[in-house]
């Protein structure tokens, strides 16, 4: 079937005229509305159906680029024009966007199909993508377990083959969190790799978006049209991109690979420890040499974050007044009821909670305390990195302390902040993340997590490449 | 630093969001759960490091003082909840 191919695998397809993308775009629609999972807010059937007779046009008049054809998920993060980008909030329910994002101008610029704008935690606040306004999205492998989050609805919908592949964004571990416990392949970049223009902000010194696909050759293959330099990003780095494809097949001998011993500590559930443990050994068979290491700062990731994200977040929403676009409340009596219904009505609880914690940590008197300490240590998260980095070439580790929970078993905030906590740190700092499908524990996907120095997404790429050469767990479905 | 009722309605108001009454006692406590993972920052010895800001070593770029943006204000004011003569409406302010 259609679905059980890669991107590599259909972008030969399209080639050789086995189908068109018409017909791998009207699969796809298909697949999604026989799916149950609520992986998506919105479908765009018809803008996708024109898209793909323009691309068959365009394959068979010979003038395609690579990707031209294939479908494909898009985070509800990503402005979209003339197409509702919600952000997951009922605040931007009726946005639809003047504009595109520089990531949708791109994968539209190669005649990429887009099939709907996936569902995700509102504002990309969460890890379980346990919506309040659009409803839970559900996890393939099990469909009373959580898919993760922040980008819970692109992770379930590559795992289920509804898509080919999604786009994603990470703030704190939102594409690799979701993949994990999805059992699908997510890249988060270097912080700067790929534009923000139009990507709807959370906590912009943290922002990343990435894709996410079955295999860790598809990530490459998309990285290459989603990464390079914006000029309408002003923290865009105006950097080369390599061929992300080039290097995949290099052999792993003489590797380093550092251990974080942190991360091997209590709150590791044992399944999830065992699968990483297993992998590990996979890689010493690869001829990777491994190094334990130390990143004494892991733990404070929590506490950082949970300042620095909260604060460029209560800083960034405050754009969402009622007064120019998105919701607005019912017969204000004055200017600032208006804001404060709007506001009120429009954000839900988690997203709120947030605003109050920046609101409150960035006021006189507490800025020293909280938000000039909280940088303070993310510099000793940073510099615990580069002291790592000059002894070995990747990180590895688990993404996430355990398996898929139950949708509603997490009911308090400050448990849910706990689950990020191997993933906070690489976005503190700016790293590459991934993550990758190692294995099960009690019919529950696990993720291996890698890390990279600044730029080294290529590494990244090769070291899960060569994983899933000698490894099947990126074939394993939870579908037919 | 734990917060009461009359604390989180102030920093509510500075956030521009209202808590109903019936919500108070509920968001006070859990925002004083956060505030309890968060004072854990103040065990940490930071000793001489300098605040990191931003992930990346980058200087911010300048470029020529030039028109680049196309005028949207049509597409922008069509999106708004009210608008007139080219304007976005909100309440009178002042009478």
């Amino acid at each position: 079937m259609m679905h059980n191919l890669t991107i590599a695998e259909q972008i030969i397809g399209l080639k050789n005229r086995d189908f068109s993308s018409l017909e791998l775009t009207q699969h796809y629609l298909d697949r999604i509305n026989d799916s149950e999972l609520n992986a998506f807010i919105s479908i765009t059937k018809e803008h996708a159906i024109n898209q793909a007779k323009l691309a068959d046009s365009i394959l068979a008049k010979g003038n395609a680029t690579k990707l031209t054809g294939i479908p494909y998920a898009h985070k509800d993060i990503f402005c979209t024009k003339g197409i509702k980008t919600s952000a997951g909030s009922k605040m931007l329910d009726s946005f639809i966007s003047p504009y595109d994002a520089t990531l949708s101008e791109k994968l539209n610029s190669e005649n990429m199909v887009m099939l709907g704008k996936t569902n995700m935690d509102e504002f990309a606040m969460g890890s379980s993508n346990e919506n309040p306004y659009y409803g839970a999205v559900k996890n393939p492998w099990d469909i009373n377990r959580v898919p993760g989050g922040s980008s819970g609805g692109s992770a379930a919908a590559v795992a289920a083959r509804i898509t080919p592949f999604a786009t994603g964004t990470d703030t704190g571990g939102s594409i690799r969190q979701p993949a994990s416990l999805c059992g699908i392949t997510g890249i988060k970049p270097t912080y700067g790799r790929i534009s923000r223009y139009g990507m709807i902000a959370y906590a912009s010194s943290l922002d990343q978006a990435g894709p996410m696909t079955r295999t860790a050759e598809d990530s490459a293959i998309i990285l290459n049209a989603m990464a390079g330099f914006d000029e309408r990003d002003s923290t865009s780095a105006n950097k080369s991109v390599p061929d992300y494809t080039k290097n995949l097949s290099k052999s792993l001998s003489g590797l380093k690979i550092g251990l974080p011993k942190e991360y091997f500590s209590e709150g590791l559930d044992k399944g999830v420890e065992k699968v990483i443990m297993k992998a590990i050994n996979d890689y010493e068979a690869m001829g990777a040499e491994i190094i334990e290491v130390s990143l004494p700062n892991s733990m404070n990731a929590i506490p950082a974050y949970y300042i620095v994200a909260p604060c460029e977040c209560s800083s960034n929403l405050s754009r969402f007044d009622g007064v120019r676009y998105g919701y607005r409340c019912e017969d204000p009596k004055d200017l600032n009821d208006l804001y404060m219904r709007s506001r009120s009505e429009g954000f839900g609880d988690e997203v709120k909670r947030r605003i109050m914690i920046g609101a409150y940590a960035l006021s006189a008197g507490y800025y020293d305390a909280y938000y000039l300490k909280a940088q303070k240590v993310r510099q000793l998260i940073s510099e615990d990195f580069k002291k790592a980095f000059k002894e070995v070439d990747v990180i590895m580790g688990p993404v996430s302390p355990t398996p898929a929970f139950e949708l509603g078993s997490i009911k308090d905030s400050v448990s849910m902040y706990l689950a990020d906590i191997y993933t906070l740190s690489v976005n503190l700092a700016g790293l590459p993340g991934m993550s990758i499908p190692a294995g099960f524990s009690n019919s529950l996907p696990i993720g291996l997590q890698l890390i990279g120095n600044h730029w080294s997404e290529e590494l990244l790429l090769n070291v899960a490449h060569q994983f899933q050469l000698n490894t099947d767990w990126h074939h394993s479905s939870p579908v037919d | 630093m734990s917060l009461d009722n009359k604390q989180v309605k102030e920093i509510a108001y500075l956030a521009r969001l209202s808590i109903e009454d019936s919500e108070l006692e509920q968001t006070t406590k859990e925002i004083n759960n956060i505030l309890v993972l968060m004072d854990k920052l103040g065990e940490i010895d930071t000793g001489d490091a300098e605040p990191m800001a931003h992930p990346l070593e980058m200087n911010q770029r300048l470029r020529d003082d030039e028109v680049t943006e196309k005028d949207l204000a049509k597409e922008f004011q069509e999106i708004a909840p009210k608008t007139g003569n080219s304007h976005f409406l909100v309440p009178t302010v002042i009478e």
